[in-house]
């Protein structure tokens, strides 16, 4: 048994070293971000071989499902091929060379893979694992810490993902228009059977995405794995059957705001909590039994975080397939 | 009973490795890009279909062998599907298949 798991890793791990050569090799973009997405799949896939489930699960939603699609929207304002001839820079190279050096030095001295007295195993780690069950009362404790003990960390991360949206949107939706692009609803109008499957999928989708959301205390899962489903779920209805379709689904306008409504959810129970009398996010303060309270805490910031993250990524989308188009149209 | 459960799910487990293994073998040592298809499209539409089948013969009866029933609904939908966009897009690039004589029919 120690055998074959530990050829497993070694054999995801020489792929995950293969396929990120090949992406610094590769000059075709597109097969660059292709790889993109397998070097996604290869991380989850070894996540899962370390028993870090949502980690995995993450990983899979974002490095391996929705990375690869944005940056494939990438491209078509950039173009599919590298420009310019490649040449070796001393100064680059030397540096990347100390600091991979440096890394491998700190991994030699990192203790082994599982070690009980691994110093992030010693502190406040033991205290949540041992705590967790009766202070928080969710079987999926990656949540309870995640979502509660450190709720404040997840606001940053949520926070990182909505500055992402403004930027994008800062970026792209305010610069100047260029020439407008073939309508893709008259590109896709001759794929039937992707429409056909699609119709079938989204609804899919969409229902595995709420199932993440709120299986999240129980399972694999939370608000930002859901988040992304439920965007791919409304990118995918955008590229098969047009993307002033999917506008009229979700208008640009709507978006912008739940960008900011799943910031200001998170922050809210964040201040409802301050306000009831305990310390900011501290949720067993907001109902009369403290494990209810951070019930409710938990569920209420994972929505947040879904909803920002969904809409985040939605937007992303938009802005880079409508960078092409008039300025004007934006605003309606 | 439980004897032949099992051998049954390490039979399909062990074909469709096998079929992973061949479609691997054929992507890399096939002539064409739509050969090539073909091998993939084994891969993900025969060996995953056995390998799920397989742990669902391994899992018996409770809630994965639900999950796994879905999970295989939407490997043999999602499967062809994107098999038949690849195709489509190959032949959209201008790619013909081995012994197509009518290339200059289409453009």
């Amino acid at each position: 048994m120690f055998a074959i798991s530990t050829l497993l890793d070694i054999s995801v791990l020489t792929l995950l070293v293969v396929v990120a050569l090949a992406m610094v090799r590769e000059r075709d973009l597109f097969a660059t971000v292709m790889l993109s997405g397998i070097y996604g799949l290869l991380s989850a896939s070894f996540f899962v071989l370390m028993d870090a489930a949502d980690v995995a699960f993450t990983e899979a939603a974002v490095g391996a499902g929705i990375f690869p699609l944005l940056m494939l929207t990438v491209l078509t304002s950039v173009g599919r091929y590298e420009a310019g001839a490649r040449r070796i820079r001393i100064l680059p190279l030397v540096l990347m060379l100390a600091l991979a050096g440096a890394l491998f030095a700190a991994v030699v001295q990192m203790p082994p893979f599982g070690a009980v007295d691994a110093p992030s195993h010693a502190h406040v780690a033991q205290r949540y694992i041992h705590e967790s069950p009766d202070e928080i009362g969710i079987p999926n404790m990656v949540t309870s810490v995640l979502a509660s003990y450190r709720g404040f960390d997840t606001l940053g991360e949520v926070v990182v993902i909505f500055t992402a949206a403004v930027g994008v949107v800062v970026v792209l939706l305010g610069g100047r228009p260029k020439t407008p692009q073939q309508s893709s609803q008259a590109l896709m109008a001759e794929h039937k059977v992707l429409r056909i499957v699609g119709k079938m999928l989204i609804p899919m989708i969409l229902l595995f995405g709420l199932y993440v959301q709120f299986h999240g205390e129980y399972g694999p899962g939370g608000g930002f794995q859901a988040g992304v489903i439920f965007a791919v779920g409304i990118i995918l209805y955008a590229m098969l059957f047009g993307l002033s379709n999917a506008q009229r689904v979700v208008p640009l306008g709507v978006l912008r705001w739940l960008v900011a409504l799943g910031v200001l959810i998170y922050g809210s129970v964040g201040l409802a909590s301050l306000l009831a009398g305990g310390e900011y996010l501290n949720y067993s303060v907001l109902a009369s039994d403290s494990v209810t309270g951070q019930h409710i805490g938990i569920i209420l910031i994972e929505l947040g975080v879904g909803i920002t993250v969904a809409s985040a990524m939605v937007l992303i989308f938009f802005a880079f397939t409508r960078a092409t188009r008039s300025r004007d149209e934006l605003e309606e | 009973m439980a004897e032949l459960v099992t051998v049954l799910s390490s039979l399909c487990l062990l074909l469709g490795a096998f079929l992973i293994f061949s479609g691997g073998l054929g992507v890399l040592r096939f002539p064409d890009f739509f050969t090539r298809m073909h091998a993939a499209g084994v891969t993900e539409t025969m060996a995953a279909t056995l390998i799920v089948v397989g742990l669902m013969l391994h899992s018996g009866w409770g809630l994965p062998l639900f999950k796994l029933l879905l999970i295989l609904l939407f490997v043999m939908i999602t499967g062809p599907t994107a098999s038949h966009a690849l195709a489509k897009s190959g032949l959209h690039g201008g790619l013909r298949p081995l012994g197509d004589n009518t290339n200059n029919e289409r453009h």
